[in-house]
């Protein structure tokens, strides 16, 4: 899995030709995507707030599945290096009709569209449309069924190391529905990868993979131990839809086990940051006081997602010319 | 870049030349009757020769630096810069006077980047252009207000100042200008 995804995402100089997953890019790919993330956070606070860096591009967001945020500062991000963005929500329109993933990617790039951003309830559509994808345009993924989101986890890791400026002997706890997460596998990719010193999964049986240890993490059934000295706490959504199932018995008994609340805060790390990939259902992942709270950055990552998110635009933008550049030749 | 390169001139002689272009920014800053302006350097070579200018004209406002990475015309040739930083403009620069310092001038389009640049973040007053070394192969019409030095070169040649500490001049021969060439003078 992880040479075949450097493969894929990787130029022969190790340049970012697609980003799919965090998987197969290493530490010093990730470290170079924070960086030029670093270089964008001014933008946002200048009159301008645009540098010219994409002017000409198309970017396609491909949603077949309904997103508010990611698309928004997706959107954002590529309007902020002033390309041009086509929004598309396809569960409302072509796939209604008939009309095949192929089918929909070649109308696109008919369009001369030079990147797909996609979201897809289904694992390795991303994957799939990037080796389809026509030589030139690049593809990243917005989160792909249970099974990644990489620009969620590299804003995630970008927070952190804003707020603790090095990974290594960081101790980090994510807490909640890891089963069905694609934001905390990719997570515990970059997080492993960046060289933390502990990855913690916080859950309750019912939510964690059977394979959980395998991923290179410590696993806790116990909230309070769990989060016990930790420098940051990752709080993932609770998606509604899993009470329904068998999973969870309710939400005042998940709350009451699972839930952040200041009485816990207080056995992590005096400095710890807490955050969340948002949106927050209050009362069932975390008290108001702790997402309102001093140590809670949960706002910052919104920030610092159009920052990261511009940084992986530009660079697979960037890498995709030069490999135009190489057929011209 | 392959390239061979010999030293062309050491710390203390390069000092001087910052001495010679701080005394030329202080006579026309009073020719124009500008007190207080706002010093920006171009990284990286620009910014450590901002730095000392600074110093030796004693001005008051911060520092401002300038990464023009995000500007460059040469982005759907060479790709993404992987060293990027963050622009720093410390005040507003709307109605201010600015001495925009860099090393080496060449083509003019490191200038181009660094003007298109400034305005995005306001309107200044002036730019005052002040430059280490001036040199021939101008692709822009841009000219430099203040200059260190004037160096006769081969086209083939290039120059680079080194440091921050100590600081130097260099001069190499390219022996193949078809690489990925990150140096944009």
């Amino acid at each position: 899995m992880s040479r075949s995804n450097a493969e894929l995402q990787l130029d022969e100089a190790g340049r970012l030709l697609h980003f799919l997953t965090i998987d197969g890019l290493g530490k010093e790919m990730l470290t170079e995507i924070l960086d030029t993330a670093e270089g964008f956070t001014g933008v946002s606070e200048r009159t301008i707030k645009k540098v010219p860096l994409c002017r000409g591009k198309v970017v396609a967001n491909l949603f077949f599945e309904t997103s508010t945020r990611t698309r928004t500062t997706f959107e954002l991000a590529a309007k902020r290096l002033s390309a041009d963005v086509l929004n598309l929500n396809i569960s409302a329109s072509a796939t209604s009709k008939g009309e095949t993933l192929l089918d929909t990617l070649r109308n696109l790039e008919a369009m001369h569209v030079d990147m797909f951003v996609v979201r897809h309830a289904s694992t390795g559509a991303a994957h799939f449309i990037a080796q389809h994808a026509d030589r030139g345009v690049g593809v990243i993924n917005a989160g792909d069924g249970r099974h990644a989101h990489p620009t969620q986890a590299m804003l995630d890791m970008f927070t952190i190391r804003r707020h603790k400026r090095e990974f290594v002997g960081l101790r980090v706890a994510i807490v909640g529905d890891i089963l069905h997460s694609r934001v905390a596998r990719s997570q515990i990719l970059a997080l492993n990868s960046l060289g933390v010193s502990e990855v913690r999964v916080v859950a309750p049986r019912t939510l964690l993979p059977a394979d959980a240890r395998s991923l290179g993490v410590h696993v806790y059934h116990d909230m309070d131990e769990g989060i016990r000295d930790v420098d940051v706490i990752i709080m993932l959504r609770l998606q509604k839809e899993r009470m329904k199932g068998a999973l969870l018995p309710s939400e005042h008994e998940y709350f009451s086990l699972f839930g952040l609340t200041e009485r816990r805060l207080a056995l992590a790390d005096s400095e710890a940051i807490v955050m969340h990939p948002g949106p927050i259902n209050r009362g069932v992942e975390m008290d108001s006081q702790v997402a309102d709270g001093s140590k809670s950055v949960i706002l910052q990552q919104v920030s610092y997602g159009i920052a990261i998110r511009m940084a992986v635009i530009s660079m697979v933008i960037g890498t995709q010319n030069l490999r135009m550049q190489d057929v011209a030749v | 870049m392959n390239s061979n390169t010999k030293n062309f001139m050491d710390t203390e002689a390069v000092e001087s030349l910052i001495d010679v272009m701080a005394g030329k920014i202080w006579t026309l800053l009073n020719e124009r009757g500008i007190s207080d302006p706002l010093t920006v350097g171009i990284r990286t070579g620009g910014v450590w020769l901002a730095e000392l200018l600074h110093q030796e004209l004693g001005l008051k406002e911060p520092l401002g630096t300038l990464d023009i990475s995000f500007y460059r015309d040469d982005f759907t040739r060479i790709g993404m810069n992987p060293e990027v930083h963050p622009s720093d403009l410390p005040i507003p620069v709307d109605d201010r006077h600015i001495v925009l310092v860099d090393d080496v001038l060449h083509t003019g389009r490191t200038i181009r980047a660094a003007l298109n640049e400034i305005f995005d973040y306001g309107r200044p007053s002036s730019i005052i252009l002040a430059t280490l070394v001036d040199r021939p192969g101008r692709e822009l019409p841009i000219q430099p207000d203040v200059v260190g030095l004037h160096p006769v070169l081969e086209p083939d040649q290039h120059i680079t100042l080194i440091g921050p500490d100590p600081l130097g001049l260099v001069i190499g021969t390219n022996t193949n200008r078809s690489s990925r060439n990150l140096e944009q003078e």
